[in-house]
């Protein structure tokens, strides 16, 4: 019987426009601040696993897993990039967590990083698309809100979703960003300012977007023995899921539902022995609003098409029937992208904790994680428990 | 994209030539190594009519590298008669023309270039059906 694993430390810089602070200030202070939290010492490491998109695009640097381990001072240990896009975080965390319930680790780092400022906003878009399919997709001009924008005008189509229900995810985005001191937007906006704000591809606007950001966050993990040992408050992950589809959107047999998540979500949901019912709150990847709309249908939150109704009723914000992105998500926490899904499950251990402060949801026993790799082509949900 | 890269494609990107699988007779486009649905290796070249509808359109605002100049412009995702999807620009549009399951046609147009000096990509673009 393989070992349960658990997150018994959690460590995150705060996200945001970070001019002064390099990739490797960053990494360094997540990683630090996770094993303070830990109580453990670095030489109690047995590997680590940190996902990152795009550092060779953004500041010119690949074979990080050598950058890392040297700078964090944890060299001989071995350290493996894992690479999917938006959803690296996500992987390098199942990736670390197969790692332990393998029986090769008892205690391992699960990182993200990605230092996105340091080049020209034309060269970050440029980078992103790369997420997509270059030779069909990218280069014929489409753009990754370009693409979200199409769900959304299919959504719109379909189930009649309307432009001030995707605003409305905004909306509750930022309320809740509000009261997160990492969030990159620490501010409240209305409905009115998200739908006059700058047209990026038409349904999608400014205030639709996940802002450009740097930022770094890092998990200890630890097999069921060693976390009882070292730990008292230890977050267990309960299901691990991972999916692909289809690198291009236009090759998915439905634009609105992204399968991978459905069946990421499956696999997390069987492992846990639990059912959509039972989430208490939810981390999902809100990259544009249309994409935590299908989210939280794909998830099983709310029926097809209902996702537009269901957030505009509150059902989605902190004292909703099941609070999603209690941390401002991706809209107003930021998405360094690499970081995005580490950052996830660090709310999920506040959550779990009790130490989310203003943002605290009451009783939460199961919180699931959900982090999407380009349009669609890789989803990553996790379920954690106390 | 490199000219060797752009050059491979060639039959797909100037005249939609896609390959009917041997085995179930679906029709891939782009060409693959394996067909989409029975992952037979084996196809048939056939050349698509270029007529299909849009499932889906967005007008970008925000470009893509490349396309700076051409802003704002259509993006849809095209269902094309034979079945086949794919992404494209809707060009030569009037306003109102550019809607769901509006009828369109494949027209041959340049695409991108590799900067002042570097090699001009030709391709597919789509405009409505008159």
């Amino acid at each position: 019987m393989s070992q349960e694993v658990a997150i018994i430390g959690i460590g995150m810089t705060k996200f945001g426009e970070l001019w002064n602070r390099s990739f490797r200030q960053l990494f360094v202070e997540a990683g630090a601040e996770a094993l303070e939290d830990a109580g453990i010492k670095s030489t109690e490491i047995g590997a680590l696993f940190g996902g990152n998109m795009s550092a060779g695009q953004f500041i010119g640097q690949e074979h990080l897993a050598s950058l890392i381990m040297d700078h964090s001072n944890l060299t001989p240990q071995p350290a493996t990039r894992v690479e999917a896009a938006c959803a690296s975080g996500g992987l390098a965390l199942r990736t670390a967590y197969m790692s332990i319930k393998s029986g090769m680790h008892d205690v391992v780092i699960a990182a993200g990083a990605e230092k996105m400022t340091d080049v020209l906003p034309s060269r970050t878009t440029g980078a992103l698309a790369t997420a997509a399919d270059q030779e069909w997709e990218a280069g014929f001009g489409a753009t990754f809100p370009g693409l979200y924008a199409m769900i959304a005008r299919r959504h719109m189509h379909e189930f009649g979703t309307t432009e001030e229900q995707l605003a409305s995810v905004s909306v509750k985005n930022h309320y809740n960003g509000s009261k997160n001191p990492k969030a990159q937007f620490q501010n409240e906006i209305t409905i009115e300012s998200v739908l006059s704000s700058p047209m990026v591809a038409d349904p999608i606007k400014l205030f639709d977007c996940s802002p450009v950001s740097d930022g770094a966050a890092a998990l200890v993990l630890a097999s069921a023995e060693k976390a009882k040992e070292l730990c008292e408050n230890p977050v267990w992950i309960a299901g691990s899921g991972q999916a692909s589809d289809t690198l291009s959107l236009h090759s998915r047999k439905s634009l609105t539902t992204l399968n991978a998540t459905v069946e990421a979500g499956r696999q997390a949901y069987k492992q846990a022995g639990i059912t959509s019912k039972d989430i208490g709150a939810a981390e999902v990847h809100d990259c544009f609003t249309i994409a935590e709309l299908c989210a939280i249908e794909d998830l099983g939150f709310c029926e097809k098409g209902d996702s537009g109704k269901f957030t505009e009723q509150g059902e989605t914000g902190l004292k909703g029937s099941v609070p999603v992105n209690t941390s401002g998500g991706l809209k107003t926490k930021g998405h360094p992208v690499g970081a995005t899904g580490i950052a996830q499950a660090i709310e999920a251990s506040l959550q779990l904790r009790g130490e989310a402060g203003d943002r605290q949801i009451d009783d939460v026993e199961y919180v699931l994680t959900h982090n999407v790799g380009g349009s669609g082509g890789t989803a990553a949900v996790h379920i954690f428990s106390r | 994209m490199s000219v060797s890269r752009f050059w491979r494609e060639i039959p797909s990107r100037y005249n939609l030539s896609g390959g009917k699988c041997t085995g179930c007779n679906l029709i891939n486009f782009p060409r693959r190594e394996r067909c989409k649905d029975c992952g037979v290796s084996d196809f048939e070249a056939s050349k698509l009519s270029g007529l299909g509808k849009i499932l889906t359109y967005t007008k970008i605002h925000a470009a893509a590298e490349g396309f700076e100049h051409e802003t704002p412009y259509y993006l849809a995702i095209i269902e094309l008669e034979e079945g086949p999807r794919l992404t494209a620009q809707i060009v030569d549009a009037h306003k109102g023309e550019v809607s769901i399951g509006a009828e369109v046609e494949s027209c041959f147009r340049k695409i991108s270039e590799d900067g002042k000096a570097g090699a001009i990509s030709y391709g597919y673009k789509f405009r409505p059906r008159k």
